[in-house]
């Protein structure tokens, strides 16, 4: 069931691609000072593909997410995606000033979508995250899972082919958070989409993947890959999900043991 | 949902699959959506009243009681403290010769012109110390300084640069408004959450784009608060600028009744003047700017049920 296996980077650089990172290094801190957050990055993301990055706190992860989505630059190496990325945040981040249908609206304004084709459009995307009801409701009149859920029409909203998602789940209580996994599943499947997909949680990590990736910290570095060849709809609870989580939680273990060596 | 069947054998019993997690899927969020959904309530009309509209009036009744108190036992001589009801004769005086209006009028078309205009220079002023840093380096400090100069202080160099007119009157409302609705924009943009902004910036919200759908929108609180200063100075600053600078040319406002009041050394005009000045003062922050604020912090879930 679970086959892990470490991947060949080289069976993946096939001609098209909905991301490529190519050793991507960044480091913060003024001259002199320099902290190496990312070392020598190299990861692509195929059309269609559900990759998550895994690893503890201060692997960079984030940081990684950031480049792709092009908030920040690298320091070294190129990052090419198709067009302007949609992410998602682990705080919900809509305006509260805007009712949830208008949240996605703007979103679709800002993508040049024609004002006459926005309401319906907004409506549809409502309906495809199941809040067909919430289009006048505004942002903190909904539940958490809702928000986040009204964010991932607002993602989808940028009709990118490339959708980041920054540990979204991560603030949610477990049993919301099981049932955004399958709902992600699901959008996952009809939309085709390609999902990068930062986590600290391992199960989280295996539930959702196609592949997942962990990163060493301090500085982050590509430590292994898995493939989880388990069939969707998987249960975060399924025995395989478990054995696949277990091993890559020792590996985990192994690297950040290796910080309270030195 | 079924409407899958014409696809290859193999894959009907998947569908199937698919299709009762589907509606089991969406029964759950409904379940999910309908326990977390809170109710927002809105207090009733008689409790707010009785929380909110009787301590003013009890307060107000309070004060008026004293005064008629005081004045019936003369303890202060009758020049210096007119009696409530002495007060209460020259605002019928006023009504009577129709001049109550007027008074109230020139004033108030002066605040409001000087304030919108104040409002028109402010905002732009505002946006620029906060979105450039350069401009925010050259005049930011110098900026929130003038906020704590009483405006009063430009009267004379007014009068001497514009003349004893209109002009010199929005001089000063606008040396006194400007600051603090640019003051009050830097601070709202200032309290933008970064996350708005990242957020704005993947939905393609930058430069003048960003500013319009993400920065000024997210900063609207901030604003509305330095606006309702701004108005507060532009109403005193023109209140000084009339009990100082009179002119027959210049028509009878408040300040130039209080200041009547005095050279007549008629108490209860000077009264009936504060009592205007402070009514009409009163007056615009309760009906403009105490409901829009609402408005804006209740759209956002901001205010609390008090």
């Amino acid at each position: 069931m679970a086959t892990s296996t470490l991947t060949k980077a080289e069976d993946r650089t096939a001609v098209s691609h909905a991301a490529r990172i190519q050793h991507v290094s960044k480091s913060f801190g003024r001259p002199g000072a320099q902290q190496l957050v990312l070392d020598d990055i190299s990861l692509d993301v195929a059309p269609g593909e559900f990759v998550t990055l895994l690893g503890a706190s201060g692997c960079g992860k984030s940081t990684l997410l950031n480049l792709v989505a092009g908030l920040d630059a690298p320091t070294a190496g190129s990052i090419e995606t198709s067009g302007r990325p949609a992410l998602m945040f682990q705080e919900h981040a809509l305006f509260p000033w805007l009712t949830a249908g208008k949240n996605i609206e703007l979103a679709l304004r800002l993508r040049g979508v024609p004002k006459s084709e926005r309401r319906d459009e907004a409506e549809r995307l409502l309906g495809l995250v199941r809040l067909g009801g919430a289009y006048g409701k505004r942002v903190h009149e909904l539940s958490g899972g809702m928000r986040q859920r009204v964010a991932l029409a607002r993602a989808l909203a940028q009709d990118s082919q490339l959708l980041l998602m920054d540990e979204p789940f991560a603030a949610l209580d477990a049993i919301t958070r099981d049932v955004l996994h399958d709902e992600l599943t699901q959008l996952w499947h009809e939309t085709g989409l390609s999902v990068l997909f930062v986590t600290h949680n391992v199960r989280e990590a295996v539930r959702l993947a196609q592949r997942v990736v962990l990163l060493s910290s301090r500085p982050g570095r590509i430590a292994r890959e898995w493939t989880v060849d388990i069939p969707q709809p998987r249960r975060i609870e399924d025995s395989a999900v478990a054995e696949l989580s277990l091993e890559i939680t020792e590996q985990l273990r192994g690297e950040i043991r290796r910080h309270g060596q030195h | 949902m079924a409407s899958t069947e014409t696809s290859t054998g193999t894959s009907a019993p998947k569908d199937q699959d698919d299709a009762a997690g589907l509606t089991g899927l969406a029964g759950l969020e409904a379940g999910l959506d309908a326990l977390e959904t809170s109710v927002d309530q809105r207090t009733p009309r008689g409790e707010t009243i009785r929380k909110k509209v009787l301590p003013p009036v009890f307060a107000i009744a309070l004060v008026l009681v004293i005064w008629q108190a005081l004045t019936w036992a003369q303890i202060i001589d009758p020049y210096k403290l007119p009696s409530p009801s002495a007060v209460w004769f020259e605002v019928r005086q006023a009504w009577l010769q129709g001049t109550l209006f007027d008074y109230i009028w020139t004033s108030l078309w002066r605040g409001v012109s000087g304030f919108l205009l104040a409002l028109v220079i402010g905002t732009p002023l505002g946006l620029l110390v906060a979105r450039v840093r350069f401009v925010r380096a050259a005049i930011g400090p110098i900026l929130s300084g003038l906020q704590s100069l009483p405006s009063v202080a430009w009267v004379p160099p007014a009068v001497l640069w514009l003349g004893l007119n209109d002009s010199m009157m929005y001089a000063v409302i606008l040396l006194g408004a400007v600051p603090s609705i640019a003051n009050g924009l830097v601070a709202g943009v200032d309290q933008v959450p970064p996350l708005f902004l990242r957020a704005g910036r993947t939905l393609g919200a930058t430069g003048a784009r960003g500013t319009w759908h993400i920065v000024m929108p997210a900063a609207l609180p901030g604003y509305l608060a330095g606006l309702k200063q701004g108005w507060a100075f532009s109403w005193r600053s023109l209140m000084a600028a009339e009990i100082i600078a009179s002119s027959p040319e210049l028509g009878i406002g408040l300040g130039q009744l209080l200041d009547n009041g005095r050279t007549n050394s008629s108490m209860s005009m000077v009264f009936l003047a504060i009592f205007l000045i402070l009514i009409v003062g009163i007056a615009i922050d309760l009906l403009v700017f105490s409901p829009l604020e609402r408005r804006v912090l209740r759209s956002r879930g901001l205010l609390g049920r008090s």
